[in-house]
């Protein structure tokens, strides 16, 4: 083996060939995930498109998938990756339930397993183009925690990815409190989904609310939500000044 | 290589001379300054008789607080009013220049200044500083023809809207408003939906903190609500007063007002014309 005469491209720390299979850049993308904890468990909302950059490519994509008996995952950022952390999980489920020992993993030890799988590829410069969160009841004790793609995770009373964290949180911040109902949750969601569908460009009218508790995991059918497009200055915008829109 | 004269036209159009240069810059990597988002929320909504202008009171620079009550709020007419966020030096010397020349117009037309006017002087000065100017502005007053809002980009384009937010708390101000605003409020919801809007940035917004200040436009009245909201009052006082350090000896105790007393008299000599 002879090292001097090897050469390294210039930019690249790792071997010649780990160029062409890192992660540069998202190709399809989903946008932001919402999540709350309310009175019996999770309450979790995502809308079904997928965009290739700035098409709006793929509109029945379901951002949001249980995990074993106990948990409830969703992601915003690359699809591909995503379908990638569901084959993680199925394994990890798997070999879990092999143990056939009574005991099934919950949210905490999900949302710590992702953790880990997130931070290690992050630091292999090749990362898992998403921002996960991760939600679920085990014994009674609600869960709800989140992971971006870098691997900065922590737990909270209500999370979003994406453009949520600057639409939705600070509705959730006034709004949310504990032991909310399902009805309250619900809504204060769909508030937050609206704005979010407004406000945002790649976000569609096309949503799933999917909840958690002690008893199972509830996906909801897709739907859309009601807008509202008839304040008077939409009608004539530039009827005070002429060159406005 | 001969140097030729550049003649340039008396007024208007514009100079190209240094696009070669600057594409040359780029090719060497020195990229141009980006317009920056300075920390700021404010707001403006049109409600039942009139307009609302909202903002909060932070001033930054870079990531210090440098100024942690100032004014947003900036005077442009009798019945506009106008919130600045971007660049302060900015922000202040457009309003401040426009709202001189709309005294002028006052003056030589004898009628109420319109926000079409303040908006048109606003956009086409932008607008020949080709974003350089950065000054992010909400415009909002009454005049004859009605309550107007304007959104008012660096760049010169403006928007007509019910609701408006600008700053980088905006995102936040507007989940507010998308999600409580409706047409016909009265001045008391108004008020109470701009100051959720504007604590939503104070306290979501790293950009944006201290205080609200609210201004109420209508028709022919206007309110201007200096520190309507102080939600960030100081909470922590030292229980302990100033001590020397390490039981100075006291020696002389002596207490001097800062404000002196001055005595007036009315049969001074006139002041000096």
């Amino acid at each position: 083996m002879n090292f001097m005469a090897s050469k390294q491209p210039e930019n690249s720390l790792l071997g010649p060939e780990a160029d062409s299979q890192r992660t540069l850049y998202p190709y399809v993308t989903g946008t932001s995930v919402v999540a709350l904890k309310y009175k019996d468990g999770i309450l979790m909302a995502a809308d079904m498109g997928g965009s290739y950059g700035s098409t709006l490519r793929y509109k029945s994509v379901e951002r949001m998938k249980s995990i074993g008996k106990h948990s409830l995952l969703g992601a915003s950022g690359e699809i591909s990756d995503f379908q990638e952390i569901l084959r993680y999980l199925d394994e990890l489920i798997l070999y879990d339930n092999m143990w056939d020992d009574g005991n099934s993993l919950g949210p905490k030890e999900v949302h710590n397993y992702l953790t880990r799988v997130m931070y290690n590829r992050r630091n292999k410069f090749n990362p898992l183009w998403n921002s996960l969160v991760l939600g679920g009841v085990k014994n009674g004790q609600k869960y709800l925690g989140t992971v971006s793609m870098i691997g900065v995770n922590f737990e909270d009373n209500h999370v979003a990815t994406g453009f949520g964290n600057h639409l939705a949180r600070p509705i959730l911040r006034q709004e949310w409190h504990e032991n909310l109902s399902y009805e309250d949750g619900v809504r204060l969601l769909e508030k937050c989904m609206r704005v979010l569908l407004y406000r945002d460009r790649s976000a569609i009218n096309k949503l799933q609310i999917a909840k958690i508790t002690e008893e199972g995991t509830t996906i909801s059918r897709p739907y859309s939500l009601k807008t509202y497009w008839e304040f008077s200055a939409f009608a004539n915008p530039a009827q005070g000044a002429v060159g406005t829109w | 290589m001969s140097k030729a004269v550049v003649e340039l036209p008396p007024k208007g159009g514009f100079n190209f001379d240094l696009c070669r240069r600057n594409e040359m810059l780029l090719k060497k990597g020195a990229s141009p300054p980006s317009f920056r988002k300075t920390g700021t929320t404010i707001v403006g909504l049109i409600y039942q008789e009139g307009v609302i202008l909202g903002a909060d009171t932070r001033a930054t620079a870079g990531s210090i607080v440098c100024d942690k009550n100032c004014e947003k709020i900036h005077y442009m007419a009798p019945n506009i009013y106008c919130c600045g966020a971007g660049t302060a030096a900015d922000t202040e010397a457009v309003t401040d220049m426009v709202s001189s020349q709309l005294q002028l117009h006052r003056y030589h037309t004898s009628r109420e200044s319109r926000v079409a006017t303040a908006l048109t002087l606003l956009k086409s000065h932008l607008f020949n500083y080709q974003g350089y100017v950065q000054a992010a502005l909400v415009l909002g007053g009454v005049d004859v023809t009605g309550p107007h809002l304007h959104m008012i980009y660096p760049h010169g384009s403006t928007d007509a809207l019910p609701f408006a937010t600008m700053g980088s708390g905006s995102l936040a101000a507007m989940a507010v408003f998308e999600s409580k605003y409706c047409e016909g409020l009265n001045k008391e919801e108004g008020i109470n939906l701009v100051c959720e809007a504007i604590c939503a940035g104070i306290f979501n917004d790293l950009g944006s903190g201290s205080n609200v200040d609210i201004c109420v436009i209508t028709k022919g009245h206007k309110e201007y609500l200096r520190n309507y909201r102080v939600p960030n009052t100081r909470a922590h006082f030292s229980s302990k007063e100033f001590t020397f350090p390490k039981k100075t000896e006291v020696l002389l105790t002596k207490i001097v007002p800062l404000r002196e007393k001055i005595e007036v008299t009315e049969d001074g000599d006139a002041m000096e014309e």
